[in-house]
C-alpha cells in the first residue's frame, strides 16, 4: 500500500467542516397522480471522509436515493446538499457536470460501455469531467496499479474483461476525475466470494488513501464489517414502504 | 469524443449498420442516378437540333412537325410542293434551307432525302456541326451517307452497296432493288436521331421512285441508268424543310409569313420552343420517377431510424452508464443523431462513388449501342442540394430514436428499476 500512498498523497479528511452529504426535509415521489412518497427523510448527513454502509431491502427506496444523490432526480421537496452544493439549485446541465467532477459511481455490473476500449471508457469519464486529457493516461495507469489491474488491459474492449476486472476498472473510471464522493451500488453482487473480498479491500483501501467519502449501498449485511458507519435506510426513511414502489 | 463513441457503437453493431448503410446507399444511388439521367436526357434532348431558326412543314400540330422532321417519329400529314419550297427559300431574309424528304427506309432506319446543305448547316448540341468519321458527303445520284449508329449496327463501310426499301417497316416487301446505293460517307456519332438515319440526295430519292406510282412499283417499267441522266430529277414535293435566317430578328415575321402562306397550308415552328413543349409533356413521367426515388429514400431512412430505435432498448444500461459519468441527456441525444448521420454520410459517399464509376463504365456502351450520351457524374449544386435534403431528412427521422434515448436518459435514472 505504500506504493499507493506515494502516488496519491492523502488529502486531509475529517477535519473539514463540510458535510459530504446533507439531507434536509427530503421528500420525494415520482411524478404521477397517485404515486405515494418513496422517500421522506427529515435529516441525514454524511461527513467528508466517512465510509458509510447503507443497508436496505429492495423497495426501500435505495435506487431513488442514489438517483437523488447523483442529481439525476430532483427532490420533490426539501434539499440535498452535496459538498456544500444544493443540487436542487443547479441547472440540469450543471448537475451533470457536478456529477462528473465530484461523484464516482460504481454499479452492480455493466459499468462499462462494452464496445469502447477500457482506456476509452476512462477517457470518456474524464471528458465529461473536463479534465486535461494528457494527464488521464498516466493517472489511469496509477489507478490500475493501485487496483491490481494489468496495464495491458487498457487496450482491450471493455466487454472482453471478466466481471471482476470490469468492476475494478469501474472503480478506476469512477476515480479518474478525483471525486470527493464514491457511490457504490451493490458492486459486489456479481462477484464470487473470493473476488468479493479482494474487491472490498481494494475499495476500502483506495478510498481511505484518497480520503474519499464512500457511500456503499447493499442489502448484504455481511459487508457491513468493512465500514465505520452502518445505516439502515428503513430507519431514516419515514415513507411507507409498499410493494409497488418503483 | 462524440464521433469516437458513435463510431465504436456502430462498429459494435456492424452487421445491422452495414445493412442500413447499403440500404441508404441504394436509395441515394437511385435518387441521384435518376436526377442525373433526367438532367442528361433533357440536355441531350434539347440539343437535338440547334442553329436552325424555323422548321416548316405541312400544317399539323407543332409537336408533330418537330417529331417527324427532327426525331423521325410518326408520319407527316402532307407534303410541301417544290414551288412553295423554292419560293420561301428564295426569300431574301432566308440565308439557307435544308430540305427534308422522308418515306423510305433501310432495315428499320429512316432514309432522308436532303441536300449538301444538311451536312454544312445542320447543328446539334452546342452548335456542333456534323462531321464524317469516314468518307464524305454524297456527290453521285446513288450515293448514301450513313448515321453513326446505322453504320455500326449494320456493319457498313464506305463503298458497301445498300438497297433501300419503300415504306418504313423493318421488313419490307417492296424493295428498291433495281437501284442499289453505295455508301459514300459515315457521320460521327451525335447522340441525336441523326445517328439513326441514312441520307441521300433529293435527286436520288426522286430517281428511285421514277418507275413507281402511288407507292407501288409499275410492273415491267424500268428506267435504265442511262435514261436517268437525261431526266429532270427535280422533286415535285418535299416533306419539310429547315430554315436559317439572315437575321434572328426576322424569325417572327418569317414565321407569320409562312403560317399565312396563301398557296398552301403550312406551319413554321421554332424548334427550341417546341422542344421545350415536348419535354414538358414528359413532365409527369419525370415527376413519377422522382417521386418513386424519394419514396425509396424515405423508406430507407425510416429503416435507419427503426434500426437505431430498436438499438436503444438494448442500450438502456449503456445510457445509464453515460449518465452516471456525467453525460447530459443532450449528449445521449447527439450520440444517436451522429450515429444516424454517420450511416447516412457513408451511404451517400458509397452511392456517389458507385454512381460515378457506374456511369464511367456504361457511358461508352450507352453511346455506342443506344446513341444516348451521358456526361460523367459530377457533384454540382443540385447534387449538393439533394445531399443536404437527405441529411436534413436523416436528422428529422433520427429524432425518433434520439428523442427516445433522450427521454430514457432523463427518466430511467441510473439504476434499473424492477
Amino acid at each position: 500500500m505504500t506504493a499507493i500512498a506515494s502516488v496519491f498523497p492523502a488529502t486531509p479528511s475529517s477535519s473539514t467542516a463540510l458535510d459530504a452529504v446533507r439531507i434536509k426535509q427530503l421528500y420525494f415521489s415520482y411524478p404521477g397522480k397517485l404515486s405515494a412518497a418513496v422517500l421522506d427523510i427529515p435529516e441525514w448527513r454524511i461527513k467528508q471522509g466517512d465510509r458509510v454502509f447503507i443497508q436496505g431491502p429492495s423497495g426501500s427506496g435505495k435506487s431513488t436515493l442514489l438517483n437523488l444523490l447523483a442529481g439525476i432526480l430532483i427532490a420533490t421537496q426539501g434539499s440535498i446538499n452535496i459538498l456544500g452544493q444544493d443540487l436542487g439549485k443547479l441547472s440540469a446541465r450543471k448537475r451533470d457536470a457536478f456529477r462528473a467532477n465530484h461523484l464516482g459511481i460504481v454499479f452492480q455490473q455493466f459499468n462499462l460501455i462494452p464496445y469502447l476500449s477500457v482506456l476509452d471508457n476512462i477517457r470518456l469519464a474524464a471528458y465529461f469531467g473536463n479534465k486535461d486529457s494528457s494527464d488521464i493516461d498516466l493517472r489511469a495507469q496509477q489507478l490500475f496499479a493501485a487496483l491490481g489491474l494489468n496495464r495491458m488491459l487498457v487496450t482491450k474492449q471493455a466487454g472482453e474483461l471478466s466481471v471482476g476486472q470490469q468492476q475494478r476498472v469501474a472503480i478506476a473510471r469512477a476515480l479518474i476525475n478525483s471525486p470527493e464522493i464514491l457511490i457504490a451500488d451493490e458492486p459486489t453482487s456479481a462477484l464470487d466470494s473470493a473476488t468479493r473480498d479482494t474487491f472490498m479491500k481494494l475499495l476500502i483501501n483506495i478510498s481511505q488513501m484518497q480520503g474519499i467519502t464512500l457511500v456503499f449501498v447493499s442489502h448484504d449485511i455481511a459487508l457491513a464489517q468493512h465500514f465505520q458507519h452502518v445505516v439502515n435506510l428503513t430507519e431514516i426513511n419515514r415513507a411507507r414502504i409498499s410493494s409497488n414502489v418503483r | 469524443m462524440f464521433a469516437k463513441v458513435a463510431w465504436h457503437s456502430l462498429q459494435n453493431r456492424r452487421y445491422t449498420a452495414i445493412l442500413t448503410i447499403i440500404s441508404v446507399a441504394i436509395s441515394t444511388f437511385v435518387l441521384l442516378g435518376v436526377e442525373h439521367i433526367r438532367h442528361e436526357a433533357k440536355e441531350s434532348f434539347s440539343k437535338t437540333v440547334s442553329g436552325v431558326d424555323l422548321i416548316v412543314g405541312a400544317r399539323t400540330s407543332q409537336v408533330n412537325l418537330l417529331l417527324y422532321s427532327v426525331f423521325h417519329i410518326g408520319n407527316p400529314t402532307n407534303n410541301i410542293s417544290w414551288q412553295s419550297y423554292r419560293e420561301l427559300a428564295d426569300d431574301p431574309k432566308v440565308a439557307w434551307t435544308i430540305p427534308i424528304s422522308l418515306g423510305d427506309s433501310h432495315q428499320g432506319y429512316r432514309v432522308m432525302g436532303t441536300t449538301d446543305d444538311f451536312f454544312m448547316r445542320f447543328r446539334f448540341g452546342k452548335n456542333t456541326a456534323l462531321s464524317f468519321s469516314e468518307g464524305e458527303a454524297f456527290s453521285q445520284l446513288f450515293d448514301v451517307v450513313l448515321g453513326a449508329e446505322v453504320a455500326k449496327k449494320l456493319n457498313y463501310r464506305v463503298g458497301d452497296p445498300i438497297l433501300l426499301a419503300h415504306g418504313l417497316g423493318r421488313i419490307s416487301f417492296s424493295m428498291h432493288d433495281d437501284k442499289p446505293f453505295r455508301v459514300k460517307g459515315i457521320l460521327r456519332p451525335t447522340g441525336t436521331p441523326a445517328d439513326q438515319t441514312l441520307y441521300i440526295s433529293l435527286q436520288g430519292m426522286e430517281a428511285i421512285h421514277l418507275d413507281w406510282r402511288d407507292g407501288v412499283k409499275i410492273p415491267g417499267k424500268k428506267v435504265s441508268d442511262s435514261d436517268i441522266d437525261a431526266l429532270d430529277l427535280t422533286p415535285k414535293s418535299i416533306t419539310a424543310f429547315m430554315i436559317g435566317l439572315q437575321s434572328k430578328m426576322a424569325i417572327f415575321s418569317v414565321q407569320r409569313h409562312i403560317n399565312q402562306y396563301p398557296k398552301e397550308p403550312l406551319l413554321a415552328i421554332l424548334p427550341g420552343i417546341t422542344l421545350t413543349e415536348l419535354w414538358q409533356m414528359m413532365n409527369s413521367m419525370e415527376n413519377t420517377l422522382r417521386l418513386i426515388s424519394i419514396l425509396v429514400l424515405f423508406s430507407s431512412l425510416l429503416g435507419l431510424s427503426t434500426m437505431l430505435l430498436s438499438s436503444i432498448r438494448e442500450r438502456q444500461r449503456e445510457i445509464a452508464v453515460m449518465r452516471a459519468i456525467g453525460a447530459s441527456p443532450l449528449f445521449v441525444f447527439l450520440i444517436i443523431q451522429i450515429e444516424a448521420l454517420m450511416i447516412t454520410l457513408v451511404g451517400i459517399i458509397v452511392a456517389i462513388v458507385v454512381l460515378a464509376i457506374g456511369i464511367l463504365l456504361i457511358q461508352s456502351t450507352l453511346a455506342e449501342n443506344y446513341g444516348i450520351f451521358i456526361n460523367h457524374f459530377s457533384i454540382n449544386n443540385q447534387t449538393l442540394g439533394i445531399v443536404g435534403i437527405i441529411i436534413l431528412s436523416t436528422f428529422i427521422l433520427g429524432l425518433i430514436p434520439s428523442l427516445s434515448a433522450y427521454r430514457m436518459s432523463l427518466h430511467h435514472g441510473l439504476v434499473e428499476r424492477s
